[in-house]
């Protein structure tokens, strides 16, 4: 099944329980209407969070870009050796 | 039996000069005892770049560094795919050629995919022992928010989607590339989607990232829209 239609089938769902729950009258009506607001005031929450904690704990890795200095220098230092053109870059 | 593994590193290249002469040195410190064949897409680079692969011929061997190139710039999947006609491996390994994918993790990726029989191994960033460096709070703010709205819309299985430094079997290659469309790192997001909805094996393992060497990528307005672009057409095609 296509991606979209995994989604559209959860939304259809969704939405079918939120009809049944404004046709049955189990919770009073002001506070059915507004669940569909909850639900994606939540999902926008949720991917804020979610940017916020993947910021903080984003993996950097300084040292890497000394480690790759000194690659350089040796790779230079061995092409040059050989014949290859490494030249003042 | 064992059977005898040859891995194909497809490197498309412009105006490389020096990073593809470091690089095919690296590769060949750290992986000097695989069957390998480094073949470099370029695309009529001015600078020189071709000479310079000559040169490495003379040092490596021509049946180890194959120069493959075209006339001008013709995008980075027609690279691929024009690199994978020429490739004689089983597996194959693609990456770029301006240093920010180190050939030090190339014995990591064999070593998952034959202790785990993957499809396909990616190279992921954002997982602990991997890591960026370079990118100023700007750029990781966008990487994060994009990675984040990929993941809620496309559940797409991996950590880290237009991460372009993977290993991957020859068969699984050819199948995937033939139906890709998209251009850029767009087109890195549509083959590991495609190959995650096509029940291929997918495995990571954590690379470090460092943002040019020499140089700076930018990430401006426009990638940003072919970004969003790339995620609905994902979205509703996959």
């Amino acid at each position: 099944m296509k991606h979209i239609a995994k989604i559209m089938a959860f939304l259809m769902a969704v939405t079918a329980v939120w009809i049944s729950l404004l046709q049955t009258k189990m919770i009073p009506q002001s506070h059915t209407w507004l669940l569909p607001l909850y639900f994606i005031v939540s999902l926008g929450c949720y991917g804020l969070l979610m940017v916020g904690v993947g910021l903080m704990q984003f993996p950097t890795c300084p040292q890497e870009a000394v480690l790759l200095q000194q690659d350089v220098i040796e790779a230079k230092q061995f092409l040059k050796h050989n014949g290859v053109d490494v030249g003042t870059d | 039996m064992a059977e005898r593994h040859k891995y194909s590193i497809i490197v498309p290249t412009y105006n490389e000069r020096l990073n593809i002469a470091l690089i095919v040195f690296l590769v060949f410190k750290h992986i000097p005892d695989v069957d390998i064949e480094i073949i470099i897409v370029d695309d009529g680079s001015p600078d020189g770049t071709q000479d310079i692969v000559k040169q490495l011929q003379q040092v490596y061997g021509d049946d180890r560094i194959l120069l493959r190139a075209r006339p001008r710039k013709l995008g980075l999947g027609t690279a691929y795919i024009h690199g994978l006609k020429h490739a004689s491996g089983n597996f194959v390994v693609i990456m770029d050629a301006d240093l920010s994918h180190h050939p030090k993790y190339l014995p990591h990726f064999i070593k998952k995919q034959m202790e785990s029989g993957a499809d396909i191994v990616t190279g992921t960033r954002y997982v602990r022992g991997g890591g960026v460096h370079g990118w100023t709070l700007m750029r990781k703010l966008t990487s994060r928010g994009a990675n984040v709205l990929a993941h809620t819309l496309l559940w797409p299985g991996v950590s880290d989607l237009t991460g372009s430094f993977r290993l991957y079997k020859k068969s699984v290659l050819e199948d995937i590339i033939s139906s890709c469309v998209s251009e850029g790192y767009v087109f890195q997001m549509e083959m590991i989607v495609r190959a995650s909805r096509k029940g291929y094996h997918i495995e990571e393992v954590p690379i470090t990232f460092v943002d040019r060497v020499y140089g700076s990528s930018k990430l401006g307005g426009s990638e940003i829209v072919e970004y969003l672009k790339g995620l609905v057409y994902l979205l509703f095609t996959m």
